[in-house]
């Protein structure tokens, strides 16, 4: 019995060093970079996802190096994308965003960063052929569906963060230009009959008809 | 007993050598953003580390410092507002569906920036209970195992439920928004093609008038 709940803590902790994953909202204001740091080993397999969710033009510059400061992804004003990557150093990557391109506009920036591969459900440590067996691999298959449909939760959930904070945009948008355009109405009709009123008025106190 | 210890132990540890980290200034407030359904947990794990000037590399524990986690619902109402020490766990959970606002600032007192002082905050957020539980593994027999398992996985779609209840909600929001957008325009249009046509008239009828009284028509 200890040498099975040995194992089993074995298990976890191989899986707990097998996968960690961090996804973090965040507000970049205008002309600003946040930069996020991450130790990791040799040979492990990390993935960088990235989306704007709301402001400016919806973009942002990324770029991430490895721990000798060489970059190894950059890209200027991408409104979202996926960068993997296998790592040779062992050491400290960085990932930074940066909005030093925007004067006004924050930004709201989503990112999901993924070490490895997440550990399964159940550690695999032998095939044995029982009934409860079955049991395990029908969890191991339900896990890994459930995974697939959280990921597409979020894909969704950012998209329509984004067309949301569009629409919501464009909303205002049409307001003060409404309110806007019929000031400007007003404004230039009634100037043009004054200014137009003013060429025939005589500045003398004499009258007289401007032409025969 | 002790194995389950110190698997636990070396799990926390294990967890925070790994975690992200960023650096921030002394008194700087920073803050992430959660866009959560209503009823869902969520537990942070932070430790906060400062760089030393004398020895150029930071300190693993610094005595006396300590961070302020504040959290605010989408209304603006604050959820929780406590000061911990330099390593912790918060947890908290939604009533609102919406954006609630996580910052972290810490209680340095430090009034003047020393050349070079800042803070490394390592964090870990999780949202709903779909992280593995540790403790699930050390269970007496196969079916313990697999009933925890299965335990675990009915959380997952419950949180899955629930965020695409509030996917409903934000839904029905953003197409309100955009019927209005459009039921704006439209009116704005007949507004301004009349407010146009009338002020049209009005200069035509004045500059009449006016012409006349001047005796030019």
């Amino acid at each position: 019995m200890p040498g099975a709940v040995r194992t089993l803590c074995l298990a976890a902790l191989l899986g707990a060093l097998g996968a960690r994953g961090t996804e973090l909202t965040l507000e970049l204001p205008d002309s600003a970079q946040r930069c996020f740091h991450q130790e990791l080993e040799s040979g492990v397999k990390f993935t960088l996802d990235y989306q704007v969710i709301s402001g400016g033009h919806y973009d942002v510059d990324c770029y991430v190096e490895d721990p000798n400061g060489k970059t190894i992804y950059q890209e200027t004003k991408k409104q979202y994308d996926s960068f993997s990557h296998h790592t040779e150093v062992k050491g400290v990557y960085t990932f930074c965003f940066s909005n030093e391109f925007s004067t006004f506009s924050h930004k709201i920036v989503y990112f999901d960063f993924q070490v490895g591969d997440e550990p399964p459900i159940l550690p695999d440590m032998n095939n044995r052929v029982t009934a409860l067996t079955q049991l395990e691999s029908a969890c191991v298959t339900i896990h890994e569906m459930l995974k697939a449909v959280i990921d597409s939760q979020t894909h969704y959930r950012l998209r329509e963060a984004q067309d949301r904070s569009r629409a919501e945009e464009l909303n205002g948008r049409v307001s003060y230009w409404s309110v806007g355009e019929t000031l400007i109405l007003f404004v230039v009709s009634i100037g043009q009959v004054m200014l137009l009123k003013s060429f025939f008025t005589e500045k003398r106190p004499s009258s007289g008809g401007a032409g025969t | 007993m002790k194995s389950k210890l110190i698997g636990f132990l070396m799990n926390f540890w294990i967890s925070f050598s790994l975690a992200l980290y960023f650096h921030t200034g002394e008194r700087e407030e920073k803050c992430i953003i959660e866009d959560i359904p209503s009823d869902t947990l969520v537990v942070g794990n932070y430790k906060v580390q400062r760089w030393d000037i004398h020895t150029h590399g930071f300190l693993e524990s610094a005595p006396g410092l300590g961070m302020f986690v504040t959290v605010t619902s989408p209304t603006a109402e604050v959820l929780l507002s406590k000061l911990y020490g330099p390593q912790g766990t918060f947890t908290f959970t939604s009533y609102i569906s919406g954006e609630h606002i996580i910052c972290f600032q810490s209680n340095s007192t430090r009034f003047a920036v020393i050349a070079g002082s800042k803070l490394r905050i390592h964090l870990d957020i999780r949202v709903g209970e779909h992280f593995l539980d540790e403790s699930a593994i050390q269970a007496k027999d196969k079916v313990n195992e697999v009933n925890i398992r299965l335990e675990h996985l009915i959380e997952q779609i419950h949180h899955v439920t629930r965020e695409q209840d509030y996917e409903r909600e934000r839904e029905e929001k953003f197409r309100k928004k955009s019927e209005e957008t459009n039921s704006n325009i439209l009116w704005w249009a007949i507004v301004q093609t009349l407010i146009l046509i009338s002020v049209g008239i009005w200069q035509i009828k004045s500059l009449r008038d006016f012409f006349i009284s001047k005796k030019l028509v």
